[in-house]
């Protein structure tokens, strides 16, 4: 992307400040008129060095780092870190604390798709969506805190299994919150399948097909909106999943509705799973012991992040501390699609098509992807998201005065 | 912004009406802007959830903007990273005075588990003056509603206060 000399074409930076996401990131579009021509991305803002961090504390001190990569998704993260420990050190982690893993994980995956729901919902515009979402999502935060003491960190795993069990109480407690879940999420699948305003915004838009979807790598349930069956829990369980396999779920249109339809869809899957996992809690002890040195070796542990597949390399000299601990998170996989998918859009349509896939800064920002850097008229998120709003509300009651 | 001894009275009756309009203004509809200079998401998810409708901070006139220039309150979450530290300072600087700032997390407040990593510069008090801490990992939205209510009543008793960014 060079600042071009045509005058018809400008570039629109935006950010690494801007509230929507609640996180750092910047990217500059080249626009001709409305269209966008091109895009680069610049991350890096929340870089802080976690995988050298980790060589430096012992493997225990690393669950408690390595959790919080992410604040949405810390359980998956201290599990797949737990996998790869457990795997290297040769120890069989008891069943009943496998499951609980499995539960947490997918408690997780609701409180998240639920955020992200009203997260996009706002990018659209449709705020009622959004408090209605993160009014739901208090059910699911209820029910983690109960079984854990937290709300965000849950701190679920040790090293050799977990440290919170499930008793009868509680699992009626989760019952409970997941009928009135269920029945929400029902809901706000009609409300984004058939409200008119919504779908203008998501039918058709930012398409990505099979094909497409394949070679630009994206993962997770971006993917599985465009068909790619690509699934951790299934294609390489996991924890319970091995067991008890859950149900996938898979969208072919690969737009932006068919984004929203997979994530909840997938709620309601993770409800059922939830429910016959707590029928089937295996009897046996939470944890087994845990050398406090791990073999030497070489480990690789995947698991499926709400966002798609998270992956850890883990390396030990024998030692109290991790060689190498290396992380790749679904958003890294994920970012680079928006580069493409964006070109040839409206420049309206950029915030949705953005939260489309879901991005997490924090966990990707590790690592850095760095392109070129356009500063010029500086618009903040808030200025392209209410130029969204706006486009489409012009747009619509044109539509309306035919 | 004090009334030193002026020789002309009815300024400073005007001055002082209008002080205690902008202070009455301003404490009964602070805006926010939130900043993230390298947290890990969950003080970010926290503040987003005291502003929705279980525990609805926009009862006390609270709302969130996205425009530095618009803001009264920087809330402020994570440590600082070597990249995100300019961009902290230009957003405190183009807020209008008075400005006040929270500082959400042990990130924010220590460097948390963060501290030490090679990209860490270190905690928000380093880069900017702040005015009241909240502690936890993440703090719990009845702490971060309770950090306003402090906030509120500092404004008053302290008045309006203008500081510049120790850059
Ligand atoms: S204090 Fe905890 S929750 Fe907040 S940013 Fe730091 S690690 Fe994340």
């Amino acid at each position: 992307m060079t600042p071009s000399t045509d005058r018809k074409r400008f570039t629109v930076p935006i950010g690494p400040q801007h509230p929507a996401l609640k996180e750092p990131g910047h990217f500059a579009f080249d626009v001709d008129g409305e269209i966008v021509q091109s895009a680069s991305v610049r991350l890096g803002y929340a870089h802080r060095g976690i995988e050298k961090a980790t060589e430096s504390r012992t493997w225990v001190q690393n669950l408690y780092l390595l959790e919080r990569i992410c604040g949405i998704c810390s359980h998956i993260h201290a599990t797949a870190y737990c996998l790869g420990v457990e795997k290297l050190a040769e120890v069989e982690v008891p069943p009943r604390a496998q499951a609980i893993r499995s539960l947490v994980a997918e408690l997780e995956r609701i409180h998240s798709h639920l955020l992200w729901l009203g997260v996009a919902a706002h990018e659209a515009g449709f705020d009622t969506l959004f408090m209605y979402s993160w009014r739901d999502r208090e059910t699911v935060m209820d029910i983690l805190e109960a079984l854990t003491g937290n709300r965000v960190h849950y701190s679920a795993n040790v090293l050799g299994g977990v440290k919170y069990d499930v008793d009868d109480k509680q699992a009626a407690t989760i019952r409970e919150g997941l009928d009135f879940l269920e029945e929400r999420t029902l809901h706000y699948l009609e409300v984004v399948t058939t409200d008119g305003l919504f779908l203008q915004r998501t039918r058709g838009i930012g398409v990505m097909n099979r094909d497409e979807a394949e070679q630009s790598g994206v993962i997770g349930p971006t993917g599985r909106a465009s068909g790619v069956h690509r699934d951790v829990r299934i294609d390489s369980p996991y924890t319970a999943y091995a067991e008890h396999p859950i149900l996938p779920v898979y969208e072919s249109t690969g737009d932006l509705l068919a984004r929203f339809i997979v994530r909840l869809r997938e709620q309601l899957a993770s409800f059922e799973y939830i429910r016959m996992l707590l029928d089937h809690l295996p009897n046996s002890p939470l944890t087994t012991r845990m050398p406090r040195r791990v073999k030497e070796g070489e480990a690789i542990s995947r698991v499926e992040a709400p966002r798609g597949e998270l992956f850890y390399f883990i390396k030990s000299n024998g030692g109290d501390m991790p060689e190498r601990i290396h992380v790749r998170t679904p958003t890294l996989c994920n970012i680079a699609s928006v580069a493409q998918l964006v070109i040839g859009q409206h420049l309206a349509d950029v915030p949705m098509i953005l939260v489309g896939i879901d991005p997490c800064f924090s966990c990707n920002d590790r690592t850095s992807v760095i392109s070129q850097d356009g500063q010029r008229d500086l618009w903040t998120w808030d200025r392209l998201r209410q130029y969204g709003i706006n486009h489409y509300g012009t747009h619509y009651s044109k539509d309306i005065h035919r | 912004m004090t009334n030193g001894a002026s020789p002309h009275k009815e300024t400073n009756l005007w001055q002082s009406v209008l002080d205690r309009l902008k202070l009455w203004s301003r404490k009964h509809s602070p805006w926010l802007i939130h900043f993230n200079s390298g947290s890990c998401n969950g003080c970010d998810i926290e503040i987003l959830a005291t502003l929705t409708p279980r525990y609805d901070a926009e009862r006390f006139g609270v709302q969130l903007h996205g425009s530095p220039r618009h803001a009264d309150i920087l809330i402020c979450t994570g440590p600082v990273t070597r990249q995100a530290r300019e961009r902290l300072l230009r957003t405190y600087e183009q807020m209008p005075n008075p400005k006040y700032v929270i500082a959400v997390g042990a990130c924010a407040i220590t460097g948390g588990t963060f501290a030490g990593c090679y990209n860490v510069i270190g905690h928000i008090d380093e880069v900017i003056p702040v005015d009241v801490y909240v502690p936890g990992c993440p703090p719990r939205p009845e702490a971060i509603i309770d950090a306003l209510v402090i906030l509120l009543q500092k404004m008053s008793t302290n008045g309006p206060k203008i500081e510049e960014a120790v850059s």
